[in-house]
C-alpha cells in the first residue's frame, strides 16, 4: 500500500457514519486523508481506519475487484471502492454511504443475509440434463455453448445493482437483477436441464415481471454482466415455460 | 451462551472447505455439517486465484511426469506418497468440477483446454480464463446450497477449537453483526481457512488471509511445518502487490529488465528460443524466477518507481484478441490500477509473497496430529509443495485433499462420541471471555495497525527472497518485541456490532504466532533449497543435514522450538534440480537409462 505519511496532497471524504449502540440515525463523518494518485477509495478508508479512527467499520478482502466485499455509494453511485481512484474523484469532497436499498448494520456495513437467499432460491447449480459419471469424463461444451453463458457466470455478487435498482429500492422481495443473472447463467448452461425447476423463481409476483426495464443494473455492472439481459431472456424464457408446462398439464390429462 | 450441535464442523469456506462440505454432505447424508465462514463464502480467497488448475489430461502427458515436476520443483521436500496419491486425484477433480458447471475454457471441438504454467514439462493446467479461482469458488459456492445437511454460519470468526479428552470437539465463534458468541459442537473438525501471507508487506493476498487456522492449531500444541517456505511470485503490481498470474507466462509472455533483455536466460534457465518451450526461461518454476529479479536488482538492471524496483512483462505479442479471450482480468488490473493497455505496453512487476506452503501437519488422510482435527488447502501442510509449489497444484489442492478431509471426516465423526455440551460450555466460556477482555483492555495505548505495519516490515526485511543469519535474528527479536507490545493493546472500538477494530486485533494476533514460527524456523534451517535461500554461508542445498521437515512448537512466552522430521522419498532420489537446457540434459539422461 502506498505510504500516505509521505503525500503531501489531501483530499476530504465524507462518510455515512452509524454505529447502532450510540446513534440515534446515520450522520456524515468528515475527514481529510494524505493521497496519492494511485490510492483507491478503500485505501482511504484503510488509512482513515489506521491512523485517524479505528472504529470505522467497512469490509474489503482482495483489493482487486474479484471478491465483491467492498460495495458502497461513492459520490452517490454504487461502486466497488477497491477499484475507485481518488485522483478521478478531485477536487472532493468525496461522498461515501453504504450501498442504497440494503439495511445499515453500521457505517458501511450492510446486511447481506436477504441476498444471499435470493441466489440459494434458483437452484444456482446445475441439474444434469443427461447425468455423467466422474470416469465418463467430462460433458463437450463448445467455445459457442459457453460464450451463451459466460458472461452471467462473471457475476461477484458485489450487490451494486441491488443498489441501483428502483424496483428492489420499492419491493425489498423482488428476486433482482444480479440472481436473474445466475439464474440464466445455468439455464443458459447446455449441460444444464433444470430450466422447468426455476419457473417458479422467475415467473412469481417478485420475479421477472416486476422488472421496469430501466437498465441501470447493468450501467452500474463492474463486471459487465449484463443484468438487464439476462432479464430479458428471462422474460422471453418465462412466457415460453409458461406455455410449455401449460400443454404438459394437458398432456397428463 | 448459545450452543450448535454438528457432526463435523468445518472452519473456512473456501474451496477446500466447500470441497469438504460437499464431500461430507454426500458421505453420509444424515449428519450435520457445519461450516464456518469469516466472510461470505464466496469472499474467501480462492477467489482471487487465476491461472488454472493441474490435472494430467493430454494422451502424451503422464501422472509420473507430473509427479516428477512437483517433486524436483518442491527441491525434493515433499512427501512422494502423497504426491503419487494427489496426482492422481486431480484429474478426477476437474471434471467432477467440470460436471458441477465450472466454466472451463474450451477447444473448439469442446473439449478441455489446458495451458502451460511454470516448472510443469506438459500443459496439465485446466484454466477458466484467468479468473480460474473465481470460477472454482462460485461453482462450488452454488453447489454446496443443494445439500441440507450443510449449515452455514456466514460471517462468523473463530476465535478458539474447544479441545476436551485429547480430541478436538468443536470451536468458539463470534458473530461480528451481533459481537454475541456461540460454541459449535462436533464430533470432527476440519481446518479449510487458508494462507497466511498478510504477514508480509508487498503480498497477492486478500486482507482475510491472515493464518487464523494455523495459529489456532498451533496454540493447542500443533508443531507447524516447513513454515520457512514463502513463495514469492515473481510477477506482481509495484505497490500493493496485486498478481498478474503465471499463465500470462503461459501464453507466451516475456520477462524484460530496463534494458528490454530477456534476463532469465543469464540465471540457468536459456537459451532464449523462438517458441515458449516448458520448464524454462519465464515457465521455469518461482522460487528461481523471483531469485533471478533479486540479481538483477543488485546489477542495476531493473527500473525504479514509487512501489518499488520493477522489471516489464511483455505481454504485447499476444495481439489484443488473445489477451482478451485468455488474460481479461490482467488487462482489467492493468488498465484499470495502472493506466496501462498491455496490448500496446509491457507491465511493470515485482515479486511479492503470494503463498505459504508450510502449515498443520497432516498424513495423507488429513488428520492432524491432534485427534479429531482435520486439515485441507493452505492452512495445511499434507506435503505435495515441499520447498517451492508449482503454480496450478495449489487450486488442485483443495478438491483432492478437501475431498478427502470430508470424506475422513465424516469416518472419524461416526467412530467418536457426540460431545457433551454440558462440559464443554465452561472451556467455550472462557475462550469468549478471552476474546471480550482484549477488546475492553485498558491496555498500554498500543495500536495494532502500528504493529501489523512493524510485523510486516521485519518479515520483509529478514525472510525475503534472500536471508542472513543476522537479519532473520533481528527479525525474530522484533517479532517477540511486537509479541510483547501486543499485550498493550488499546482498541478504540468496544462496542459490539461490527468492531472491525477488534476483528484485526485477534487477527493480529494470529499474525504474530505465524510470523514467528516463520522466522525461527528460516532462521535455524542453515542450507538454501526451494524458496530458503541463505546468504550467509549455507548457500547450497543440504540434504545430510537438512532434506527433514522443520516442525515449530509453539511455546508460551518464548521463540518456538524447532525440531525435525523425516521426508518421505519412494521413487525419486534427490538429484540436480535444474531448468533451462541443463534440465533437459539431466531429463534426457533419465531418459536414455531407462531406455537401455
Amino acid at each position: 500500500m502506498p505510504d500516505a505519511a509521505l503525500a503531501e496532497k489531501t483530499i476530504e471524504l465524507k462518510i455515512l457514519r452509524y454505529r447502532p449502540a450510540s446513534d440515534a440515525e446515520p450522520a456524515f463523518g468528515s475527514f481529510t486523508v494524505p493521497y496519492t494518485d494511485d490510492m483507491s477509495v478503500l485505501q482511504g478508508l484503510q488509512t482513515i481506519k489506521d491512523t485517524l479512527d479505528g472504529t470505522l467499520s467497512f469490509r474489503w478482502s482482495c483489493r482487486m475487484a474479484v471478491c465483491g466485499s467492498c460495495g458502497m455509494m461513492i459520490n452517490g453511485t454504487p461502486r466497488l471502492a477497491c477499484n475507485t481512484f481518488l485522483r478521478n474523484l478531485l477536487p472532493g469532497p468525496v461522498t461515501i454511504e453504504p450501498l442504497n436499498n440494503f439495511p445499515i448494520e453500521r457505517d458501511l456495513v450492510v446486511s447481506v443475509g436477504d441476498f444471499v437467499k435470493k441466489i440459494e432460491s434458483i437452484y444456482p447449480y446445475i441439474i444434469p440434463r443427461e447425468p455423467k459419471t466422474i470416469e465418463e469424463g467430462p460433458y463437450l461444451q463448445t467455445p459457442a455453448q459457453l460464450a451463451a453463458y459466460e458472461s452471467f457466470s462473471d457475476c461477484i455478487n458485489c450487490m451494486l445493482c441491488y443498489a441501483a435498482c428502483p424496483q428492489f429500492g420499492e419491493n425489498p422481495d423482488f428476486i433482482g437483477p444480479g440472481a436473474m443473472a445466475l439464474l440464466q447463467r445455468y439455464n443458459g448452461d447446455s449441460r444444464d436441464g433444470g430450466r422447468l425447476k426455476r419457473i417458479d423463481a422467475i415467473s412469481g409476483d417478485n420475479g421477472v415481471w416486476s422488472c421496469t426495464a430501466v437498465g441501470i443494473c447493468s450501467d452500474v455492472c463492474p463486471k459487465n454482466v449484463d443484468p438487464a439481459n439476462a432479464v430479458n431472456q428471462n422474460k422471453t424464457n418465462s412466457a415460453f415455460d409458461f406455455f410449455l408446462r401449460f400443454l404438459r398439464k394437458e398432456d397428463a390429462q | 451462551m448459545e450452543h450448535f450441535e454438528a457432526d463435523v464442523l468445518i472452519i473456512g469456506a473456501g474451496g477446500a472447505g466447500l470441497r469438504a462440505a460437499i464431500a461430507a454432505a454426500e458421505a453420509d447424508p444424515s449428519l450435520t455439517i457445519a461450516l464456518v465462514s469469516k466472510v461470505l463464502p464466496m469472499r474467501s480467497h480462492t477467489v482471487a486465484a487465476e491461472g488454472g488448475a493441474a490435472g494430467v489430461i493430454q494422451a502424451h502427458d503422464s501422472l509420473d511426469a507430473h509427479f516428477n515436476d512437483t517433486v524436483t520443483g518442491g527441491d525434493w521436500l515433499c512427501e512422494q506418497d502423497v504426491v503419487e496419491f494427489f496426482v492422481s486425484r486431480c484429474t478426477p477433480e476437474m471434471i467432477q468440477l467440470e460436471h458441477w458447471g465450472c466454466p472451463w475454457s474450451r477447444k473448439p471441438d469442446g473439449h478441455i483446454n489446458v495451458r502451460a504454467f511454470g516448472g510443469m514439462k506438459i500443459e496439465r493446467t485446466w484454466f477458466a480464463a484467468d479468473r480460474s479461482g473465481f470460477h472454482i469458488l462460485h461453482t462450488l459456492f452454488q453447489t454446496s446450497t443443494k445439500y441440507p445437511s450443510i449449515k452455514r454460519f456466514d460471517e462468523y470468526f473463530c476465535v478458539d477449537l474447544v479441545v476436551d479428552d485429547g480430541r478436538v470437539q468443536g470451536a468458539t465463534v463470534l458473530s461480528p453483526s451481533t459481537g454475541e458468541f456461540t460454541a459449535i459442537f462436533a464430533r470432527a473438525v476440519i481446518l479449510a481457512t487458508g494462507g497466511a501471507g498478510r504477514v508480509f508487506r508487498q503480498n497477492t493476498n486478500g486482507g482475510i488471509v491472515t493464518g487464523d487456522g494455523m495459529a489456532l492449531a498451533f496454540r493447542h500444541g500443533v508443531a507447524l511445518r516447513d513454515m520457512e517456505f514463502m513463495q514469492y511470485h515473481p510477477t506482481c503490481m509495484p505497490g500493493t502487490g496485486l498478481l498478474f498470474t503465471e499463465a500470462c507466462r503461459g501464453e507466451g509472455g516475456t520477462l524484460l529488465n530496463k534494458d528490454g533483455y530477456r534476463y532469465l536466460q543469464d540465471y540457468g534457465l536459456g537459451p532464449v528460443s523462438p517458441e515458449p518451450r516448458n520448464k524454462a526461461m519465464e515457465l521455469g518454476p518461482r522460487d528461481r524466477l523471483s531469485q533471478a529479479f533479486w540479481h538483477e536488482e543488485r546489477k542495476g538492471r531493473t527500473v525504479t518507481t514509487p512501489g518499488g524496483e520493477v522489471v516489464y512483462l511483455d505481454l504485447r505479442h499476444l495481439g489484443r484478441a488473445k489477451l482478451k479471450e485468455r488474460l481479461p482480468l490482467i488487462c482489467d488490473l492493468a488498465q484499470e490500477f495502472m493506466d496501462i493497455d498491455p496490448a500496446v505496453s509491457p507491465i511493470p512487476v515485482r515479486p511479492a509473497v503470494h503463498y505459504t506452503m508450510g502449515g498443520i501437519p497432516t498424513d495423507i488422510h488429513t488428520a492432524t496430529p491432534l485427534a479429531g482435527l482435520f486439515a485441507a488447502g493452505e492452512c495445511s501442510s499434507v506435503g505435495i509443495h515441499g520447498a517451492n509449489r508449482l503454480g496450478s497444484n495449489s487450486l488442485a489442492e483443495l478438491f483432492v485433499f478437501g475431498h478427502v478431509a470430508g470424506d475422513e471426516a465424516v469416518k472419524f465423526a461416526k467412530g467418536a462420541p457426540a460431545a457433551e455440551p454440558g462440559k464443554l460450555l465452561d472451556q467455550a466460556k472462557a475462550s469468549a471471555a478471552k476474546a471480550m477482555a482484549l477488546r475492553d483492555q485498558k491496555g498500554g495505548g498500543e495500536r495494532h495497525s502500528v504493529l501489523r505495519k512493524e510485523m510486516a516490515a521485519t518479515m520483509e526485511k529478514g525472510c525475503g527472497i534472500y536471508r542472513i543469519g543476522s537479519e532473520m535474528q533481528e527479525t525474530c527479536d522484533k517479532l517477540a518485541e511486537l509479541k510483547r507490545r501486543f499485550r498493550d493493546v488499546t482498541l478504540e472500538d468496544r462496542s459490539a456490532v461490527w468492531n472491525t477494530d477488534w476483528l484485526a486485533a485477534l487477527e493480529l494476533g494470529y499474525q504474530l504466532d505465524v510470523a514467528e514460527a516463520m522466522a525461527q524456523s528460516a532462521l535455524e534451517r542453515r542450507e538454501s533449497r526451494g524458496a530458503h535461500q541463505r546468504l550467509d554461508g549455507f548457500e547450497t542445498r543440504d540434504d545430510a543435514h537438512f532434506l527433514a521437515h522443520s516442525l515449530a512448537h509453539y511455546t508460551e512466552g518464548a521463540a518456538p522450538k524447532i525440531s525435525y522430521g523425516p521426508v518421505k522419498i519412494t521413487k525419486s532420489q534427490p538429484g540436480q534440480r535444474a531448468y533451462g537446457a541443463a534440465g533437459e540434459k539431466i531429463e534426457n539422461a533419465k531418459e536414455d537409462s531407462a531406455n537401455a
